[in-house]
């Protein structure tokens, strides 16, 4: 690898994303060590910055291929615009936050950080106007004073009317980072299921330690890791376990994991959520390392793992140390330097500052050394060198200063010199350094075992949080647990695995935990340095330590008020470098501990999850399941216009060539059953069988009327209730044997009903002998109507049934031989008010049903129709509906109160006695008809006495069913219109806000059509 | 999370719908049984809507209508939503119906 050099040609082919400019000559990799690293120089690779062609290699992320290009400036903060380089080298990353992708895959806030390097990979920074080094936007810094915590609230007050004109116009083009793709995810995401008893978040080597102590011991194991790599710090910081290099430990471990059946190794899979009993989230970014994903692989996925134990090894997060400019490009975490460096061979800066008040920050001044640069300085407040550290300030010559860093010094191009000021004695001086190194100490990642409202433990020792009562089944093991040591980590994470397969029941032996030394870890707390200059904690929502600090003055000392006026851990980064930064600077702000001030409620996701993600295929045509009537394709075939009734598609009309709108093919279907006769599928009504030796007793309690003195052989209107008395829902349920009854429900309500008999049956009514089958989709129902409907039946039924009005009268219900030898059930019931029979056969013969009815009906003139002729058809004759069955009407309101029996016990009796339900001024049901009869009726439309002011004094119900009666000539409706009842023949007045609508109705029957019901008895 | 079905084993939560507390009884009585109308309301009354809101276990309605349609009662933590234990309602999978008072 070493013999590589840059003048290599690129082997591979040109860049899939187009716009990376062809041919002009890729900068160098100005800052790409020679070092090994876990790059592959063989693969190299080409991408684009803000339009500038770069090289990279496989193994990089865009990241460090940009610090390995010396690209130090990548982006312009979100409230201030000042110039912002990457401060990280993990998935906490606050500040390097790059439009990734083009067009419609174009995603803003994508972290440089964790955003693997593909061949053409296209990245623009944000937040800049027009450019990144020049941006305009950058004059806020000015008005600084302005931006401080809670400046909306401060400054768009008044006057009113500024607001929607001036300030939101104003606020929604500053705010956000970043533009999303304005056309649809041309990508597909996926959802999947995983169960396993024991999982481990996070490979770093307390996670692979558990991952080997369960695996051995014979546990199902699945262990997550974000990265694309195993192997957490130890890809950095390397070390000797067992005696071996870290990384050649690791390979050792990772082949292990990798021969036990038992593990699954999920990498570039983040745990974002724990949820209740055991129930894991995870996305797994499984395209996101290419151009676009494969043909019909997925872009993402997400997991939802079950797991009886759970074992967090998540890490630990470095925080930063709040000075004046601290957010200057190139001032970066010590240990993500030591990621570029070690890992990815990129090194951040030739002269290297070091600013550190624990142990572990001093790591950092080897790697830089042995990478050939130069450690200028290395400032800790502590005064003293750590004992382990100090043969390195012989080894290097190191100059060590006891003070801390007051202020940074820099432009676009990142940082030039620091100022160090003298702990003991105040003095400053100027050093001059290209990158500024930070190490304030770690923070455990307590974030995955506080989502149950876990408090986590203030630990003065390694002054942190560590977690506190860890959700029921989790284990929390290594530095996530505080334990910052590599031996203490392989010891943590071994026990924590070998504890949680034992929990599970595993019998095998988890074998001995690897053994590293226990580096000694010292800190003392430095949060803030006092100065002058902005002092960033939350860099991606540029909140400062004077926000802060303002915020309590201004009574915002609760840690959640600190959150909400500063904003303070609300980006997308949660706060993951900030939160902790901000509670320790309000605790002396306000003269509490930092255990005192507390920590705010962590909640998932713990990572940004894309929405589409959470989607997964359920969008567009599979946003929910689809539902086709038995002759939806014959329908189709006949040219049917689709309405989507719920899950349902349903034939709303069927037009007719020449025909100039809807209402011309509507009309035309019902005057052609009012005349002749048509057919409808009606199969979407819900069908229920009911049987039991108790069937007819059931359905006298579920029912208003009564079911058990219905004749075999008959069908019954019945109406049902909810408990508090109003009207549930409606249908025919047919007596086909003494213990056979075959309820059917609306079209909405199948399903709710169902769960509501059942209720009845198992809960209610144990003592019953019935039980109830779900029917609805065995059983294709057409409705036949018309007068001629007798005539075009008797063709299709063996001769010998016999069905004239003395053979199969009006409610009658009998099988019913087809010829061909199909068994039928045949109903004689009506819902358009003409002689109609509804046929019901087996679903698989729906289809031939209606191109029979098609070819049998063709002397009569035959025609299929939709659910809007049903529908005017049924208020023609005044038959409540959905629009009248809404959820607040009793029995009486609909004019159905004599059905209640009063011999017997039901459902919703006793509560729609009450007096309000009961009352003689309840809106009830009408009929409607505009007095200008050329006025079309609305549905929605209110009701108010004639020449009465519109208003809520006046209000006396609504329009709630409209229709153009073919048969009137007019449109008509229903309605609920108070004591409507009584004022038949009275003209009220109409009023319709929606569309500035005033006109005068009749009050009529709503019964428009034969009120005496002559034609439906045939 | 899972909810252990008695007869179908521990399915995902989202087959399951949620009623509520188990514990008011339908109120029996008989039409013009004697009982004043007055006191059979108010019996409903509570029935329907009164409900206490507890914090801890409780005995809860569920219903697995994405699996056995059968009406389950859990007992359930409220708190930290564990759930105790999961039966079946009285009628629920009942081969032959139960006889009253069994």
């Amino acid at each position: 690898m070493s013999g590589y050099s840059q003048s290599e040609p690129l082997a591979r082919t040109a860049p899939i994303e187009a716009n990376v400019r062809k041919g002009a000559k890729p900068a160098s990799q100005s800052h790409r060590l020679p070092g090994d690293g876990i790059i592959d120089r063989r693969s190299p690779l080409q991408f684009s910055f803000d339009g500038k062609t770069m090289t990279g290699f496989a193994g990089d992320t865009l990241a460090s291929a940009l610090v390995a290009n010396g690209v130090k400036l990548v982006g312009r903060s979100f409230k201030y615009h000042r110039p912002r380089g990457i401060v990280t080298a993990g998935s906490e990353e606050p500040s390097a936050l790059v439009e990734m992708r083009t067009g419609a895959r174009r995603e803003p806030n994508t972290r440089a950080t964790t955003q693997e390097l593909y061949d053409g990979l296209i990245a623009n920074s944000q937040n800049r106007w027009p450019s990144l080094r020049r941006d305009l936007m950058s004059i806020n810094q000015l008005f600084a004073p302005i931006f401080v915590a809670g400046f909306y609230y401060k400054t768009f007050m008044w006057p009113a009317r500024f607001w929607e004109a001036i300030y939101e116009p104003m606020i929604r083009r500053a705010a956000g980072l970043g533009k999303s793709a304005e056309l649809p995810d041309p990508d597909h995401y996926d959802k999947a299921w995983a169960h396993c008893d024991v999982l481990v978040v996070g490979a770093g080597p307390a996670g692979l330690s558990a991952a080997l102590a369960a695996g051995r011991a014979g546990s199902r194991v699945i262990l997550v890791e974000e990265d694309s790599l195993i192997g957490g710090r130890l890809l950095s910081d390397g070390g000797e376990i067992d005696g071996l290099d870290a990384r050649e430990w690791l390979r050792r471990a990772t082949r292990e994991l990798v021969s036990l059946p038992n593990v699954r190794i999920m990498t570039r899979t983040a745990l974002f959520g724990v949820y209740d009993g055991g129930t894991y989230a995870a996305l797994e970014r499984v395209s996101d390392n290419v151009a676009m994903p494969d043909r019909h692989q997925v872009r993402q996925r997400i997991w939802r793992i079950v797991a009886r134990r759970s074992v967090v090894t998540a890490g630990a997060i470095e925080r930063p140390i709040v000075f004046s400019g601290n957010d200057r490009p190139g001032v970066m975490m010590a240990s993500a330097v030591r990621t570029y460096v070690n890992r990815f061979a990129a090194l951040p800066g030739k002269r290297v500052a070091l600013f550190t008040n624990n142990d572990d920050g001093w790591r950092t001044v080897e790697t830089i050394e042995r990478a050939g640069a130069h450690v200028v300085a290395v400032i800790d407040p502590r005064h003293e060198v750590p004992v382990q550290y100090q043969r390195l300030v012989d080894t290097y010559d190191l100059r060590v200063l006891a003070g801390v860093v007051s202020d940074v010094k820099g432009g676009v191009d990142g940082v030039r010199s620091i100022v160090v000021t003298n702990g003991k004695n105040g003095l400053t001086q100027r050093i001059d350094t290209d990158c500024l190194a930070v190490s304030g100490g770690w923070n455990p990642n307590v974030g995955l075992s506080c989502f149950h409202r876990g408090k986590p433990i203030w630990r003065e020792d390694i002054a942190a949080f560590v977690p506190g009562n860890a959700p029921k089944g989790m284990a929390t093991a290594g530095a996530a647990n505080g334990e910052l040591s590599l031996g203490a980590c392989l010891r943590d994470g071994h026990s924590a695995g070998a504890r949680a397969a034992a929990e599970c029941g595993a019998v095998g032996k988890p074998g001995e935990a690897s053994k590293a030394d226990d580096e000694a870890y010292s800190i003392t707390p430095l949060w803030h340095v006092k100065g002058k200059g902005k002092a960033f904690v939350d860099f991606q929502h540029d909140v400062t330590a004077s926000d802060v600090t303002l915020a309590q003055r201004e009574g915002f000392e609760s840690v959640e008020h600190l959150k909400r006026y500063t904003t303070l851990g609300m980006a997308t980064d949660q706060g993951k470098t900030s939160n902790i930064n901000g509670l320790a600077i309000m605790a002396e702000a306000s003269g509490r501990t930092i255990p005192e001030t507390g920590t705010t409620i962590y909640r998932p996701p713990y990572a940004p999850v894309a929405i589409g993600a959470f989607a997964g295929h359920h969008r567009d045509e599979n946003f929910h399941a689809t539902r086709l009537t038995p002759s939806h394709h014959w329908a189709a075939r006949h040219g049917a216009v689709f309405v989507d009734t719920g899950l349902w598609k349903r034939a709303q009309w069927y037009p007719r060539a020449g025909e100039k709108d809807w209402l011309e093919s509507v009309t035309r279907e019902v005057l052609a059953v009012r005349n002749g006769v048509g057919f409808c599928d009606v199969s979407t009504l819900g069908k229920v069988d009911v049987r039991g030796a108790d069937a007819g007793a059931f359905l006298d309690r579920v029912y208003i009327n009564a079911f058990s003195s219905l004749a075999v052989g008959k069908a019954r209107y019945g109406l049902m209730l909810r408990e508090d008395g109003i009207v549930m829902d409606d249908g025919t349920t047919s007596r086909l044997a003494e213990d056979h009854y075959f309820l059917t429900t609306t079209t909405a309500k199948a399903g709710p009903v169902m769960q509501h008999l059942e209720f009845c049956r198992q809960v209610l009514f144990p003592e019953l002998d019935v039980q109830l089958t779900s029917a609805t989709d065995q059983w294709a129902q057409l409705s036949i109507a018309g007068p001629n409907a007798r005539k075009l039946l008797q063709a299709l039924v063996d001769p010998s049934e016999d069905l004239t009005n003395e053979g199969f009268p009006f409610m009658g219900v009998r099988e019913v031989q087809l010829r061909g030898g199909v068994t039928a059930r045949l109903f004689r019931i009506s819902f358009s008010g003409e002689m109609a029979f509804e046929i019901s056969v087996p679903a698989r013969y729906g289809a031939a049903m209606a191109e029979n009815l098609m070819i049998a009906g063709k002397p009569y003139g035959v025609t299929p129709y939709g659910t809007e002729a049903l529908g005017v058809m049924r208020i023609e004759k005044g038959h409540v509906a959905g629009p009248e069955l809404n959820g607040t009407t009793t029995a009486d309101d609909l004019g159905l109160g004599k059905m209640m029996s009063k011999k017997k016990d039901f459902i919703g009796r006793v509560m729609a006695g009450r007096e309000a339900l009961t009352a003689p001024n309840r809106q009830v049901v009408v009929g409607i008809k505009p007095v200008d009869r050329a006025r079309r009726l609305r549905s929605g439309a209110h009701v108010i006495p004639k020449g009465a002011i519109p208003g809520p004094q006046t209000d006396q119900g609504y329009v709630t069913s409209v229709c153009f009666s073919p048969m009137l000539d007019q449109w008509i409706g229903l309605g609920l219109v108070e004591r409507g009842r009584e004022r038949t023949g009275e003209i009220v007045g109409i009023h319709d806000p929606l569309r500035t609508e005033d006109y005068e109705a009749e009050i009529c029957s709503p019964v428009f059509y034969d009120p005496e019901g002559v034609r439906q008895r045939g | 999370m899972r909810i252990a079905c008695p007869f179908c084993g521990e399915r995902e939560n989202g087959e399951f719908t949620y009623l509520g507390d188990a514990a008011p009884k339908r109120p029996n009585f008989v039409v013009d049984g004697g009982e004043s109308p007055e006191r059979i309301e108010d019996a409903f009354y509570d029935y329907v809507y009164l409900r206490d809101n507890l914090a801890g276990v409780m005995r809860e309605y569920w219903y697995h209508g994405g699996g056995c349609r059968s009406w389950l009662v859990a007992e359930r933590n409220t708190v930290t939503h564990e759930f105790i234990a999961v039966t079946a309602a009285p009628g629920a999978g009942a081969a032959s119906a139960m006889r009253a008072g069994e």
